[in-house]
This record gives C-alpha cells, sequence and structure tokens, in this order.
C-alpha cells in the first residue's frame, strides 16, 4: 500500500515538475504568454493533498499546474492552455491561472488572492444540501489568510457545519513580501483554531500531507463540519515569470532546496532505483509530446471570441 | 398588488417547483427581508432553503457562485445596490468571468437581486443608481423591474436563465401597487411599448418610467404631440431593435435616467441609438439625468439632484420649442 501510493506520489510529483520546468523554457522562448506561476518546490502538498482527496471537489489558486496533474487532467489540454490554444482545457481563454475541469470535480485556477474560498464554502454548502457526501477542498497562499474573504469564509463554514477542508499553503510570501511583514499572526494555523480544528504539518513531505489530508476528509465527512491544515512549504521559482525574485537570499534559497520534496521521496527506501529511472525516462517523454501538441494544436477560431460570453438559447425559460 | 409582492411570488412559485432554488442574504430568513420581499418563504421553506446570512457581501455572492456550481439556483439578495460594491470583486471578477475564463465549461445559473435609486433622505451611501457600473461589465445580465409585470415575469425568467443575472429594482417601488394581470406576458430580453406615439420617444427604465407617465399627457398637450414611452427594462442585453424603430418613427428622442449624466447608462442609450438612426433625426437628443453630484440628505437638495416629474416636463417642453415642435 505504501510502496504503491509512494509510487503513484512519484510519478504526479515528476510529472509537475518536470511540465513546470518546460513550460518554463515554454514561456522563456515566447510560447507561453501572460503570467506564469510555477509551484516547483511546492508538489508535495499540491500531489499529496489531490491524491487524498480523491472524488471531493478541489478549488485552487491561481498557481494550479500540478493540482491539476494530479486531479488526472490531461496534461496535453493544460500545456494546450498555456500556449492558448484551441485544444486547451479552457479553449484558450483562461491561460495559466484558469485550469478549469468541473467534470472530475476541479474548479480552478482563480486569479484573485481567496476569491475562490467563499466559492468553495458555497459548493459545500450545496453538496451536503443535496446529500452528497465528498468533501470539499480549498488551497490557497498564506497572502490570502490576510484578506476578508478569508475569515468570511471560516465563519460560514463553520457557523453552518459544512464538510470543508481548508488549505494553506504557507510558502512565506505573498509575492515578494515575507509574512512577517504582511501578517501579525505568522503560524497561521492559529487563525483558524477559534473557528474550527486545526494544524500545522510539514508540507515538503508528501506522505505527511497526505496522512494530514486524509484524516482531515474522514473528519469532515463523518462531523459535517470545516477544519483547516496549514501546510509548510516553500516555492523555489519566483512568484511568477515576471518576478526577478531577488527577495530571497541564495542562502534561504540553498536551504529550502535541502528539503526538496521529490529528493525526499526518493530517498524514503519505497521506490526502486529502477523504478525512479522508469518514471523518469516516462514522464520526459511524456511532457515532450504534450509540448508537441501543445505547439501543433490549432489557435482557436475567431468566432470563439463571443462564445462562452452567456447562455446562447433563452426562449425555453420566456414565460 | 405591491411591487415587493410581485417579486416574492415570482420566488414563490419557482421555489414550489424546483427544490434547487435557494435564497442568500442579510435579513431574508427569520426577519423576512428589510423590504419584506422574501416575506413568508422562511416559514414556508426552511432555513436550509431561505438562507440568513452574516453581514459580509463579497462572501454572500462568492457564496452563491459556489452554490451555483454545486448544482443550485441561487438568489443572493444584496440589501441595497450600495453595498453591492463591497461584492463587486466577486461579482465583476468572478460571477461575470467564470464561464469565459473556462472555455464554457462552469455555468452559474444565479441572480443577485437588490435595490437600488435614490430614496427619501438618506444620504449619498444609501442613495446610488449604479446600473452603469454592472451593466458595462460583459458576462452579466442586467435587467430592470419598473412594476409588478416585469418584476414577477423578469425574476422569474432570471431565475430559470442559466446565465449570472443583476437583477435591480428600486426601493421606492417596493410599497406601490400595482396590476399583474393573470394572463400576462412580459419578455425581459425586449423593451415594452407602454404608450404609442409618434412624435417624440422617451426611453426610460426603474422608477423614471413612472415619472414620465405622470407628465406625458401634459406633454402632449403643451406641444402638441404625441409621444411614445417605452420602457427599456433590459440594460444587458439593450434591446436596440425596439429602441431604434421607435426613434426611426418618433424622428425625436429623450431619455430619462436617474442615475448621474456622466457616465450614465443614458450615454449608452443615446450612442447606441445615434450609430444606427443619425439621418432619422429631427431633433437632437435629449438626456434627463441625475446630476454629478453625491446624493445630499437635505429633501430640497436631494430633489435637485434626481429628474422629478415636473422637471421632466418642463425640459421636455423647453427642448420641444427649440426644436420645432
Amino acid at each position: 500500500m505504501e510502496q504503491s501510493l509512494a509510487e503513484k506520489f512519484y510519478y504526479f510529483m515528476k510529472l509537475g515538475r518536470v511540465f513546470e520546468l518546460r513550460a518554463k523554457e515554454e514561456y522563456m522562448k515566447g510560447n507561453i504568454g501572460g503570467f506564469l506561476h510555477l509551484a516547483i518546490g511546492e508538489e508535495a502538498v499540491h500531489v499529496g493533498a489531490t491524491i487524498a482527496f480523491d472524488k471531493g471537489d478541489i478549488f485552487v489558486h491561481y498557481r494550479d499546474h500540478v493540482y491539476a496533474l494530479a486531479k488526472g487532467i490531461n496534461p496535453k489540454y493544460l500545456m494546450a492552455e498555456l500556449f492558448g490554444k484551441k485544444t486547451g482545457i479552457s479553449k484558450g481563454k483562461g491561460g495559466s491561472m484558469h485550469f478549469y475541469e468541473p467534470s472530475l470535480n476541479f474548479y480552478g485556477g482563480n486569479a484573485i488572492v481567496g476569491a475562490h474560498i467563499p466559492h468553495s464554502v458555497g459548493m459545500a454548502y450545496a453538496r451536503k444540501y443535496k446529500g452528497e457526501n465528498t468533501g470539499v477542498l480549498v488551497a490557497f497562499g498564506d497572502g490570502a489568510t490576510n484578506a476578508g474573504n478569508f475569515y468570511e469564509s471560516l465563519n460560514l463554514a463553520s457557523l453552518w457545519k459544512l464538510p470543508i477542508l481548508f488549505l494553506c499553503e504557507n510558502n512565506y510570501y505573498a509575492i515578494g513580501t515575507r509574512i512577517d511583514k504582511a501578517s501579525a499572526i505568522t503560524d497561521l494555523y492559529l487563525k483558524a483554531k477559534p473557528y474550527m480544528l486545526s494544524k500545522q504539518i510539514d508540507g515538503m513531505d508528501v506522505f505527511e500531507v497526505y496522512k494530514a489530508v486524509r484524516e482531515a476528509k474522514e473528519y469532515i465527512q463523518e462531523e459535517s463540519k470545516p477544519y483547516f491544515i496549514e501546510a509548510i512549504t516553500y516555492r523555489y521559482e519566483p512568484h511568477s515569470m515576471s518576478d526577478a525574485g531577488n527577495y530571497r537570499s541564495a542562502r534561504e534559497l540553498e536551504i529550502a532546496k535541502s528539503k526538496d520534496p521529490i529528493e525526499k521521496l526518493k530517498n524514503s527506501g519505497l521506490l526502486s532505483e529502477s523504478y525512479i529511472k522508469y518514471i523518469d525516462n516516462l514522464v520526459e517523454k511524456e511532457i515532450e509530446e504534450v509540448v508537441e501538441f501543445a505547439k501543433n494544436s490549432p489557435e482557436p477560431e475567431n468566432i470563439e471570441l463571443y462564445t462562452d460570453v452567456l447562455c446562447e438559447v433563452c426562449k425555453n425559460v420566456l414565460p | 398588488m405591491f411591487y415587493r409582492e410581485a417579486l416574492n411570488l415570482a420566488m414563490d412559485e419557482i421555489m414550489e417547483e424546483d427544490s434547487s432554488v435557494v435564497i442568500l442574504g442579510e435579513d431574508v430568513g427569520f426577519y423576512g427581508g428589510n423590504y419584506r420581499v422574501t416575506e413568508g418563504l422562511y416559514a414556508k421553506y426552511g432555513e436550509k432553503r431561505v438562507i440568513d446570512t452574516p453581514i459580509a457581501e463579497n462572501s454572500i455572492v462568492g457564496v452563491a457562485i459556489g452554490m451555483a456550481l454545486g448544482g443550485l439556483r441561487p438568489i443572493a439578495e444584496i440589501m441595497t445596490a450600495n453595498f453591492a460594491m463591497l461584492a463587486m470583486d466577486q461579482i465583476v471578477n468572478n460571477m461575470a468571468k467564470l464561464r469565459y475564463m473556462s472555455g464554457g465549461k462552469i455555468v452559474l445559473p444565479m441572480v443577485v437581486r437588490m435595490p437600488q435609486g435614490v430614496v427619501k433622505q438618506l444620504a449619498s451611501q444609501h442613495s446610488q443608481s449604479l446600473e452603469s457600473l454592472f451593466a458595462s461589465i460583459p458576462g452579466l445580465r442586467v435587467f430592470t423591474a419598473s412594476d409588478c409585470i416585469t418584476a414577477y415575469h423578469g425574476l422569474k425568467t432570471a431565475i430559470k436563465l442559466d446565465d449570472p443575472v443583476i437583477f435591480l429594482e428600486h426601493t421606492l417601488l417596493y410599497f406601490e401597487k400595482f396590476d399583474l394581470p393573470k394572463d400576462s406576458y412580459y419578455n425581459p430580453f425586449k423593451a415594452r411599448v407602454l404608450k404609442e406615439g409618434k412624435d417624440i420617444t422617451i426611453f426610460s427604465y426603474l422608477k423614471m418610467v413612472h415619472d414620465v407617465l405622470k407628465v406625458v399627457d401634459k406633454i402632449e398637450k403643451t406641444l402638441n404631440v404625441s409621444a411614445e414611452v417605452i420602457d427599456v427594462g433590459s440594460l444587458n442585453p439593450l434591446d436596440l431593435e425596439t429602441l431604434t424603430n421607435s426613434v426611426k418613427k418618433t424622428k425625436r428622442f429623450v431619455v430619462v435616467e436617474e442615475n448621474p449624466k456622466h457616465g450614465g447608462f443614458g450615454a449608452h442609450i443615446v450612442s447606441s441609438v445615434l450609430e444606427e438612426c443619425f439621418y432619422n433625426l429631427d431633433a437632437p437628443p435629449l438626456r434627463i439625468a441625475g446630476e454629478d453630484v453625491p446624493i445630499p440628505y437635505n429633501r430640497k437638495l436631494e430633489l435637485l439632484a434626481i429628474p422629478t416629474p415636473e422637471k421632466i416636463y418642463s425640459k421636455i417642453v423647453e427642448w420641444g420649442k427649440q426644436n420645432g415642435l
């Protein structure tokens, strides 16, 4: 069981990392535009939580690539979205920050810090109302915990006894401002304590993330109450590709990278050398094909400018 | 019946037939709604469907978005449009955009209802007409209701639509009585010709419709003309066809709006009609709008800030005389 999980984690973490490193490369070449927020270094949180939360609804922030991959969305459609192509997950209309696949219970991808937190509360309400007990997970960064949306949502989730897991990724920086410059409380799980059970975990350890989210999921489903997890993590890359990242020292980065979640998993003794080699080759090949697919996909047709704005047929609802 | 009762009836009938329809907002439940629009629904449908929320407007709309994602059809009541400013991120960046940004994968069948307009001595933070803000956001439908027919049918359509709708009511209309004939019909995508005429078209919406109707006879008599009065109804989409057909017939038009003139919605009506009808016109268009000031508390100053029936009469007569009527 542990071994098969470890293998699954390794595949998705490696897939996420290679996907993003290639995305970075293609961004530098000008094939990808807009903002590109990479989650390199944070894979343990994104992969561990998503896999632990199977079948539940997931809402995430703009750093959404690895979550979407772990949720099982075909990387081809994600890369094509970054390229702005017709075959993209959002037909090239959303880009990096807007991956959505409701059929897989994945609801983005939101580019406004914390705006998706109330959405997840509404979803949890709807699920509970309909007697569907799959649970809702919402992930956000440390920066979001200083915004009104966050507190409004904690209050409602607690008041309405909703099955929702708040997953805070504390990577210490809100763009370039360090947490102690922006937040009076830096142990973020304490912010949720008055409202619900909350804990802090090591977000660089995929097993710890998986275990914590699994337990939290069982709790929210059984008790129909919210739960809060603060996962301590770190992004190696700047906030986005347009950020020079000079607010952190080389030493700080070096220390963070010494705790690399993928290396840690490799050293766990749960994966064989041959498996690691096999996956590394597989993923490199897969991403190669993914990039080719994105490159060769057509641009959206001009008419797409006007579609998906509003529903086109209204006759059936008129008096 | 009262305008507020028509809105209530629309929600009641839909809630009866569709259990996915829920209402949420401040004081909508046990209290019965600050303007009594949701009165009785809490007792009938319970607290799971008529949901009291804290005073947290951004979350009211944000949670409604999540409910719509989860298969419900929420109606969010914002106590007044003034407070919707706290929810503008959810309205503008989320409610209006999720469908497009997801390439059509996300559909949001939801309504945000709110009253707006200049009331009586509530001062500037409680007396605003903000329709031009909402109507300028692609991805939102913006309906207005001026009487029981538009309130009842318009709201029913809004709830049944798979689109996110901003449904604008006027605070001063809640306790006004209008007919709601049993066989009434209203398509909110079509502007309503309330009175036919052949010399002047007067466009308005919400409460201004009634202020126009109060003086239209007098205008006709003074200028010896016949005036067509049109309730524009939906601001987005705008039924330009009905508007331009009327102007092509009458060759003169006036827009009466309560919002401030600068950037007001009437500017959009005038420019849209002019693009189509410039060579049909016998007179420049006239805009009768609110003054470009925050609304004052003092009653005399408050009335100076907005169109009144008297002002509508005198401005149209003056304009008519200047333009050969």
